[in-house]
């Protein structure tokens, strides 16, 4: 299995190396949004860059933030090239959009069997897919 | 408005909440009384404010009523605090760009308390979280947690896409919570809120509390609907014989059979305060804030830190907004609280202070204590650890520097 159906997506085609949590995500909570370093103490993604990352998490956390959050780090130009959400919250979606960051929500099947960190993968909004194009 | 009818301002937010609002699966439009935003130089950073800018150049202007959450810095203890005073100046020309577009700079997180109460069914844009689940469930009004520009965008076109808690679908319960605790403290109804929030992490995962035995107040459905909100991602809550529409479990769930049922002990809210490492003992830093107090909170702190005093080299800060303020100095409430070393930050949350995490390490704080579940949860990016304790017992530790 190298593809995963997303029901909803929105954004441009991107490409890259992924970085798959099994813990949830806010940039309020977890992120440093100056560096774009995981830096809440625990956090399963503790010490790991999000930066040029295509990002799995399974749920949102929080929090309003990332409506601005997301917009901030892509002019830091530390942002992702795309968040995949099990299941999001809206916030989630108007920040990615307001940035014009790629986001998808809901996956079939879970990304688990699937993908792992540092795998290349494709993010296709239009097609609602992602796709594994290399392995570690 | 889409074809530029209402300037470009309107334009590009139109075309924004369509894209949202196609993401999420909305029908339609529909319009909104009242916008609350987010938008400070913390989380907004340069190209946030250079967005506001280029809007204000676009003759962007707010179509309703639109207010501000609580913001980053304190302009009467900024220097004190450490915060960067080349920020300090970007967040007063923030704060002139909105101003310039008609928003209500009013500062709050807790302007379901002291700014705005919306209807039964009454649609609004609302922004912090906290504000959208008390919306939701204590007035019975409508919104979805609209973000910084999700909000501007709703008060720019004076409406909203309909998704979410906007639809009767959403807003039925999914699970139940009987309560067999006493829950005193307003820490116990934020405890309360981390247990079933942590458990149930889901926007759309309404739980439909049941069985209390008291009448909880204003400020302890605020802990809880915080809390919630912020363990969860919560959206809305039901509390049966409380909430507007809730007037049953039966009620509240719309028909439908709950998913799960639980029950809440004293002994679940104390394991909460059990499982909170204590670090180094660092007793050095205590805050109320997270929600902003209300002026009953500053009251109670008022009576608990009469006569007592924060030591050299401690710190406690109490947020609240303006308005609050106002009242407590006039009622004695803030005099009481600054005789005992308390520093009271007005217009901010002290999770969202600008420089926050050079500032922790500048004073060598490795704890943070407080009251409540939110803000021991949600401050966790600046590395702090954190430790919720009951209102009266964050005052002691406070003025005994003893962390139990």
């Amino acid at each position: 299995m190298t593809a995963i159906r997303v029901e909803r997506a929105f954004g441009p085609v991107v490409e890259g190396e992924a970085l798959v949590s099994e813990e949830g995500f806010s940039p309020r909570y977890d992120l440093d949004r100056w560096s774009g370093v995981i830096t809440k103490p625990g956090h399963r993604l503790e010490g790991a860059s999000i930066v040029d990352k295509v990002l799995f998490f399974p749920t949102a956390k929080g929090g309003i933030a990332a409506g601005w959050a997301f917009y901030d780090i892509k002019w830091k130009k530390i942002a992702p090239k795309a968040f995949v959400f099990g299941v999001t919250n809206p916030v989630m979606v108007q920040g990615a959009v307001f940035a014009g960051l790629t986001i998808t929500e809901g996956w079939n099947p879970h990304p688990r069997g699937v993908v792992k960190s540092r795998d290349w993968v494709r993010v296709d909004p239009p097609r609602r897919i992602i796709e594994v194009l290399r392995r570690v | 408005m889409l074809a530029g009818a209402r300037g470009e301002a309107v334009r590009r937010a139109i075309a924004y909440q369509i894209e949202v609002g196609d993401f999420c699966g909305a029908r339609r439009f529909v319009p909104v009384t009242n916008v609350h935003m987010m938008g400070d130089i913390e989380v907004m950073g340069d190209g946030g404010l250079e967005f506001l800018r280029e809007e204000l150049r676009l003759g962007a202007r707010c179509a309703v009523s639109t207010t501000t959450n609580a913001r980053c810095i304190d302009f009467a203890h900024c220097r004190r605090l450490g915060q960067d005073q080349t920020e300090a100046g970007k967040e007063m020309e923030l704060i002139a760009c909105l101003q310039a577009m008609d928003v209500i700079t009013t500062d709050t997180c807790i302007n379901y308390q002291t700014v705005y109460q919306p209807h039964l069914g009454e649609r609004v844009a609302w922004g912090d979280t906290g504000t959208v689940i008390y919306a939701n469930s204590v007035f019975g009004a409508r919104s979805n947690f609209e973000s910084g520009p999700a909000a501007l965008a709703a008060a720019l076109t004076g409406r909203t896409p309909e998704y979410g808690f906007h639809l009767d679908e959403h807003r039925r319960g999914g699970f139940t919570v009987r309560l067999d605790a006493a829950l005193d403290d307003l820490a116990d109804w934020g405890a309360l809120g981390k247990l079933v929030g942590e458990a149930h992490q889901s926007y759309y995962a309404v739980p439909v509390f049941h069985g209390y035995r008291g009448t909880p107040t204003a400020d302890a459905l605020k802990h809880l609907g915080a809390a919630l909100a912020s363990y969860g991602s919560m959206g809305m809550f039901h509390f049966v014989g409380v909430t507007p529409e809730a007037a049953s479990v039966e009620v509240a769930m719309g028909g439908r059979a709950p998913m799960e049922s639980l029950v809440i002990s004293d002994s679940d809210i104390e394991s909460v305060y059990a499982a909170y490492g204590l670090g180094d003992r660092d007793a050095r830093l205590v805050v109320f804030s997270g929600p902003q107090q209300s002026l009953l909170e500053m009251k109670y702190l008022a009576e608990l830190f009469a006569g007592r005093h924060v030591p050299a080299g401690s710190s406690c800060f109490v947020t609240t907004n303006g308005g609050v303020l106002a009242q407590a100095r006039r009622l004695g409430y803030a005099r009481t609280l600054e005789e005992a070393g308390v520093t009271l930050l007005q217009g901010v949350c002290f999770y969202i202070l600008q420089n926050l995490s050079p500032i922790r390490v500048a004073n060598g704080w490795s704890n943070m204590v407080s009251n409540s579940a939110k803000i021991v949860n949600i401050i966790g990016a600046h590395r702090f650890n954190t430790i919720l304790r009951r209102t009266a017992e964050c005052v002691d530790i406070a003025c005994t520097g003893v962390l139990r």
